[in-house]
């Protein structure tokens, strides 16, 4: 019964606050009191501790402190007869054992023990997981490529059942941390014993050998709260309704439970994740602190995946075309190396393409998929390199010229997810591989003409009536093509360079990430792609051509308000409405006056240098000091969660090079610091802009991490220069 | 239970039985003796003035029948419900006056023996009153919080000040009907006022008057009674404690706190664990002090102190007939002047304490909250002083059952979730799946008249059985405790497949003990905290929820009944109607409030029938609110799995928390 659950809970809150507090005890006698730490690449202290009583752990002596909540929560164990009521009081203690469970983990990374390194395979565990990650998976956590997130603690009862298991949530999409033994036996031991790659690209992420590791799993979910929800520090009811409603987390436990398994549960169980787990195990049923059960029970591990899923109310659509290997986006980050492929194509070894072209109705027939090639299937067979011309022809009543990019897109996450499967590149710079595994499973040339077909229907279903894919494999077929293939790309690029603001009458809205951040709305224009980098303008028109209800809406431009800073009648209205009222207006083109809002998951921050005049630009992943004063992770709070912030904006980095960047402020010439990272990747197109703009050498004049981390430094580098923001007038 | 008892208790029944063998007369035997007059009993019975008293009877008495003056029986009828109301109202807010003078006072330092012992319920409250709070000093917000809810008592105009915290819709319903009280006394005297010779004939209109004057007992006087007694004393949490007579002990001094106000007794707890109290009582040859409590003041100190009690109303001259009572307290309400008659057969010195309160034949020594201890120690003594006084003479009854008490709306809401995630959301839940099919409040007193406490016996194992989950307080509370019933292993053992999951889950027993009858206040705030949470009714009418009264006696009984139905709770009393003569005054009180309140006033006395009346108004409530048909054993949310789609509509169906914390 439900006493048991409560009475372990309790326990373990006790013994790891102690825990907590002799380890502490420690720090303090060899570091002292104000020893800073952080955990690593985070704005957020010890997140959860941070976010539900706003208090920010900057030093040991803050542990102290910090700790003192966690005592304030713990309680006595319910008596074997006449007992009081237990389930506040378990919930409190899971709540105190999860501030302990981050103390100690902290203590443990200035102690050099974490990430864990396993002695015997030299495995290195992930550890904390940083904020970059976290804005990085942004857009699958709201594209419903990533629809929940699993957290297994301990072991199956073989290595064959820990493989199907995580085969399971992979196929389903859903992002799996690993963490807890079974007397040393471990999903992740499981995993690494059978050689199934783990890692983020894989989805698998194993935490750490011990119950306490979940906790990282438990301070991710609270971040994307305090990161896309904009959710205050310290508002706990707050975090913790978001963390029920919106994160699909669940537990799975495997193998006995302990107490500080119970614990740590009953601390997730504040976050409404539920727990289910393959023993003889109390249940709760009762609802209303998690959406359905707490905690529940499946010995059958083939259904335990499936149950867990229902156990947390999440809904799982999977596509899967008809081929002999997994699929799903899991399996997208999976690498082929050399030795263990059994052919490839293109990547400047063969000539290869691929190309989508629209065709009328009548012209084609639906999934069809030709073979050309003399002895293909021969060539094939023998591995090695081919030549490979893909042409998927498309045709729809809704089929327009310009949604051919947006499903050429397309085929790198079409061929990619399939386990065995590697592509690379796009247009004629592309690279596929197959692997010598896949091809034992069965996997043939025609699958991947099955899976373009497919998938292109799956994922463009209102606009494709039909699709008929063509792989060519002479190279005399692939190189005719690729001419006609190459004039089309041409025009196309073309077109979409002539493409502005002006030239259409309807902008696209994003609301994706509208399950994570509520209070957010991208707009979308032709020259300002979506911050997350993801979602351009024709990505928007066909996303709503596909779906009319969906998270892209279209956006009347009405009349022009303010063409220099880019504020629009129509545009206005609309974000009134789909912000509840929360903004009025919006200016595209200018980061001083109601700028566009940000979720979270955007790709770079611009931030406003007072001191020189201009703004700065910092790309997620980058870790090092700012100009600003400020690093990303610290940065990205102040921007995130729908809030309009003057001086501050989260962009995708493409924006950079549009003729509309801050267009009102100045543009290009405004850029005083930008990171080397970017300042390679934009090069060609960037040195480009700057010649229109009347300064070729722009970029070099532009302060990277190299020569300024900070403003004083950076000021005497753009005086040094002569960097063109020095003479402009104020940005104030 | 069976008819031949007296009492359903069986500690009791075997006092009245060792009563019986030696003659001593108690109010069982009285109640067997004295019928009711079938005339006043009925509500037929007009004596406003002195040209009656008139007995309004006969064939067609509803049409026909005239007092001199000319009223007929429905005025009558009313009045005499007006009158009941007005003097229910009268002692529940009178008791709530002297909680607020008292927390004024010690806002003041003028009661230096008491302190504010809940800072966190003080700056709820207010936060109702728009009173600052932060950054102040306590004293000082103290001070205006008690000088803003006093004039809840003398206000002449306007709304009560906790007329807001009841859900929207219903504060609509009373406005459209003009019943938001002003002030209590304004009220209380406006019925009296009506009720006067050739004032209000109307019967609509004076019952109207009825429930303005009822709602002022529980949004205004009972409601701040509740929460300053929470300020000043703390608010209660789960507490094990004991009931019944063997609470008394044989070899210490026994003192017994009876009647309905917290002040002195809470001042004992702390004076009789003084090192001096004590070795006072062992030079007298004790081993100690006990202390223990009946009716509400016990309830007051078991919810916070763990004191056990000796049960409710019907066992005070019982408790006198164990011998083993040195002293008994009284202060006011339900205390029988019959126990310094009985006292006298016994050792047991009888004290009355309030200024408002005095029987022929008690010592009185009178309470003044300013030099609390001081008198609280004199008390002391007096008990102590009559113990070497006890003689074997009485009834040592050793049955006592265990008990989990404490359930404040503060803690019920916390058990839901615990600090960060408390809320009324797993019982709405619960509710809406069909775990739990209904809320009942079973409260009110234990009656001579009827096998003493054996209604609340029976309706309380029923309840349960059918998943309803019951709230109790006063004298109900004391019935259910004494029988056993107050713990979690009740809902493991008696509790329908539902509710017993959902006692397994909280660990709590199937009933709640509230605590004294001016809690009842605390179901007004629960039952507005369902209707904030959502998913059942958006205001307290319409909740699968109904309040039952099955042993009333006291007329502050029929002011919180009304209260209930004006709120829009139905409301079943046992017994005879003290309105029966009257169809149109039954027919308003049940019919029409109904239609205007989504509350009703029944009178029943089969305790079957009243069971099942009790289920049918749940069973229609979940129908109304298109809840899952109740079927034991059978329940389960219906399962909404959600896709990316799905989740972005949260923001626009999701409805903010508004919890009581």
């Amino acid at each position: 019964m439900s006493k048991l659950i409560a009475s372990a809970a309790i326990r373990a809150s006790h013994t790891l606050v102690t825990r907590a507090e002799e380890m502490l005890e420690k720090a303090i006698a060899a570091h002292g009191e104000g020893h800073a730490f952080e955990f690593p690449d985070t704005a957020f202290y010890l997140p959860m501790i941070y976010a539900m009583t706003g208090f920010a752990v900057k030093t040991i002596g803050d542990m102290k402190t910090a700790l003192g909540f966690a005592k304030e929560l713990l309680h006595n164990e319910p008596e074997d007869a006449l007992w009081k009521p237990y389930l506040g009081e378990a919930l409190d203690s899971g709540m105190a054992t999860l501030f302990a469970e981050e103390i100690i983990l902290a203590l443990r990374y200035i102690g050099g023990q974490e990430p864990v390194k396993d002695p015997e395979t030299g495995y290195e565990y992930n550890g904390f997981i940083t904020d970059t990650i976290q804005r990085n998976l942004g857009i699958q956590l709201v594209d419903g490529t990533m629809p929940g997130f699993a957290a297994i603690i301990g072991a199956a009862p073989d290595d064959d059942t820990a493989v199907t298991i995580v085969r399971e949530l992979q196929e389903k999409n859903i992002l799996t941390f690993l963490s807890g033994n079974v007397d040393g036996n471990s999903v992740t031991k499981q995993l690494l014993r059978k050689g199934v790659a783990l890692g983020w690209d894989t989805r698998i992420v194993p935490l750490g050998p011990d119950t306490e590791h979940t906790l990282y799993a438990l301070d991710w979910a609270i971040r994307a709260s305090l990161i896309f929800g904009g959710k205050k520090a310290g508002d706990f009811k707050e975090h913790l309704k978001y963390q029920k409603d919106r994160v699909f987390a669940f537990a799975m436990v495997l193998g006995p439970l302990n107490d500080i398994i119970w614990s740590t549960g009953a601390g997730a169980i504040n976050m409404g994740f539920p727990a289910v787990a393959d023993t003889d195990i109390p249940v709760i049923h009762p609802t209303g602190v998690c959406t359905y059960e707490e905690v529940d029970k499946e010995f059958d591990h083939a259904k335990i995946v499936q149950k867990a899923i229902e156990v947390r109310g999440l809904k799982i659509v999977v596509e899967k075309p008809p081929i002999p290997v997994a699929y799903g986006p899991a399996f997208e980050g999976e690498r082929i190396r050399k030795e263990d492929m059994f052919i490839e194509f293109g990547g400047q070894r063969t000539p290869a393409f691929e190309w989508v072209r629209t065709k009328e109705l009548e012209e084609i027939e639906d999934n069809k998929v030709i073979i050309v090639g003399e002895n293909w299937q021969e060539r094939f067979e023998q591995g090695g390199k081919m030549p490979l011309g893909m042409v998927i022809d498309v045709a729809g009543r809704k089929m327009q010229k310009d949604f051919e990019s947006v499903i050429e897109r397309k085929i790198h996450h079409n061929l990619n997810e399939a386990q065995g499967l590697w592509h690379m590149g796009q247009r004629d710079i592309n690279w596929v591989r197959i692997s010598n595994q896949a091809k034992k499973d069965g996997l043939t040339l025609e699958h991947i003409g099955i899976i373009q077909a497919t998938m292109t229907h799956s994922r463009f279903k209102s606009i494709v009536d039909k699709v008929q894919v063509t792989l060519y494999m002479d190279e005399k077929d692939v190189l005719a093509l690729h001419e006609e293939a190459k004039k089309a790309y041409k025009e196309r690029d073309e077109r979409l360079g002539s493409m502005t603001d002006e030239s259409v009458d309807t902008f696209y809205s994003c609301l994706l990430c509208q399950s994570f951040a509520p209070s957010h709305t991208c707009v979308i224009t032709p020259e300002r792609l979506g911050l997350c980098g993801a979602y351009n303008w024709l990505d928007g028109k066909a996303a709503y051509e596909i779906d009319p209800t969906g998270g892209n809406q279209p956006i009347r431009k009405g009349e022009a308000i303010d063409s220099v800073k880019g504020r629009w009648t129509g545009v206005d209205e609309y974000i009134k409405s789909a912000t509840g009222g929360a903004l009025d207006t919006m200016n595209a083109y200018t980061i001083m006056d109601n700028p566009m809002t940000s979720c979270g998951c955007f790709e770079c921050i611009i931030a406003i240098v007072p001191e020189a005049n201009g703004v700065m630009i910092v790309q997620r992943g980058h870790t090092g000091m700012t100009p600003a004063g400020m690093k990303f992770s610290t940065l990205a709070g102040s921007v995130g969660g729908g809030m309009q912030t003057p001086g501050f904006m989260g962009i995708g980095r493409n924006f950079i090079t549009s003729k509309k960047f801050l267009y009102a402020d100045g543009g290009l010439k405004r850029i005083v610091w930008m990171t080397k990272n970017l300042k390679e990747s934009l090069k060609e197109k960037f040195n480009q802009r700057a010649a229109e703009e009347g300064v070729p050498d722009l970029l070099d004049k532009i302060a990277d991490e190299s020569n300024a981390e900070d403003s004083e430094k950076l000021l005497e580098f753009l005086s040094s220069v002569g960097h063109p923001a020095l003479e402009m007038d104020p940005m104030f | 239970m069976s008819e031949n008892i007296k009492s359903d208790a069986r500690g009791a029944e075997q006092i009245i039985e060792w009563g019986e063998s030696r003659k001593i007369e108690t109010c069982f035997d009285r109640a067997d003796r004295l019928k009711p007059c079938p005339i006043g009993s009925v509500g037929a019975c007009c004596k406003v003035c002195h040209m009656g008293p008139c007995r309004l009877v006969g064939k067609d008495a509803e049409e026909e029948a005239r007092g001199v003056c000319g009223a007929t029986l429905p005025t009558v009828a009313a009045r005499n419900m007006l009158r009941m109301i007005a003097a229910g109202t009268a002692a529940h807010s009178d008791h709530a006056r002297g909680m607020a003078f008292a927390l004024l006072a010690v806002a003041k330092g003028e009661a230096k023996d008491y302190k504010i012992t809940d800072v966190r319920k003080l700056y709820r409250v207010a936060g109702y009153l728009g009173i600052e709070f932060e950054g102040r000093e306590v004293n000082a917000v103290a001070k205006e919080v008690a000088e803003k809810l006093i004039e809840d008592f003398g206000r002449q105009k306007g709304e009560g000040n906790f007329i807001t915290r009841a859900p929207k819709k219903t504060q609509e319903r009373w406005r459209k009907w003009g019943i938001v009280p002003r002030g209590v006394d304004r009220e209380v005297c406006e019925a009296m006022h009506r009720t006067n010779i050739g004032v209000d004939h109307d019967p609509d209109h004076l019952l109207t008057q009825g429930l303005r004057t009822a709602l002022a007992d529980g949004w205004l006087g009972s409601m701040i009674s509740t929460d300053v007694t929470d300020i000043l004393f703390g608010t209660p949490k789960p507490i094990k404690a004991e009931a019944s007579f063997g609470i008394f002990k044989e070899d210490e001094v026994n003192l017994i706190v009876h009647g309905h106000e917290p002040l002195l007794a809470e001042t004992l707890v702390d004076v009789v664990a003084e090192p001096e109290m004590v070795e006072y009582a062992k030079s007298k040859g004790a081993k100690g002090i006990n202390l223990g409590g009946m009716c509400c003041t016990a309830n007051e100190v078991l919810m916070r102190h763990g004191i056990p009690t000796a049960g409710g109303f019907t066992n005070q001259e019982l408790g006198i007939m164990t011998g083993l009572i040195d002293a008994m307290t009284v202060d006011v309400q339900c205390i029988m002047p019959a126990i310094t008659e009985i006292s006298k057969k016994f050792h047991t010195k009888v004290i009355t304490t309030s200024e408002k309160a005095k029987i022929q034949g008690a010592m009185h020594v009178e309470f003044d909250e300013h030099k609390a201890k001081e008198i609280a120690r004199e008390i002391v003594k007096i008990a102590v002083d009559n113990f070497p006084n006890r003689t074997a003479t009485g009834s040592h009854i050793t049955d006592k059952a265990p008990l989990i008490a404490g359930f404040s709306h503060e803690y019920i809401e916390y058990m839901q979730g615990g600090t960060w995630r408390g809320s009324f959301r797993p019982l709405n839940d619960a509710i809406i799946a069909g775990r739990v099919r209904g809320v009942v409040g079973l409260a009110g007193c234990d009656n001579p008249r009827v096998p003493s406490t054996g209604l609340h016996h029976f309706l309380a194992k029923e309840l349960i059985k059918n998943d309803v989950l019951i709230v109790s307080t006063g004298c109900g509370s004391a019935a259910c405790g004494s029988a056993g019933y107050l713990t979690p292993e009740m809902a493991l053992e008696n509790a329908g497949p539902g509710l017993r999951e959902v006692c397994e889950a909280i660990g709590i027993p199937p009933i709640l003990h509230l605590g004294a009858c001016v809690d009842n206040s605390r179901i007004l705030t629960i039952a507005s905290a369902m209707a904030a949470e959502g998913g059942l009714s958006d205001e307290i009418g319409g909740m699968p929820a109904v309040g039952i009264a099955p042993e009333w006696m006291s007329e502050k009984a029929i002011a919180i009944g009304c209260y209930f139905a004006a709120s829009g709770i139905p409301v079943i009393f046992g017994g005879e109607s003290p309105v029966e003569a009257s169809k149109e005054v039954t027919r308003l009180m049940t019919e029409v409030w109904f239609e205007r309140f989504m509350g009703a006033l029944h009178f029943e006395p089969d305790p079957e029938k009243m069971l099942a009346m009790a289920l049918q108004y749940i069973d229609t409530a979940r129908e109304k609110l298109k809840l899952r048909k109740y079927e034991p054993g059978k329940f389960g949310a219906e399962r909404v799995l959600m896709d990316m789609a799905a989740r972005r509509e949260i923001e626009k169906a999701a409805k903010p928390h508004m919890g009581i914390y």
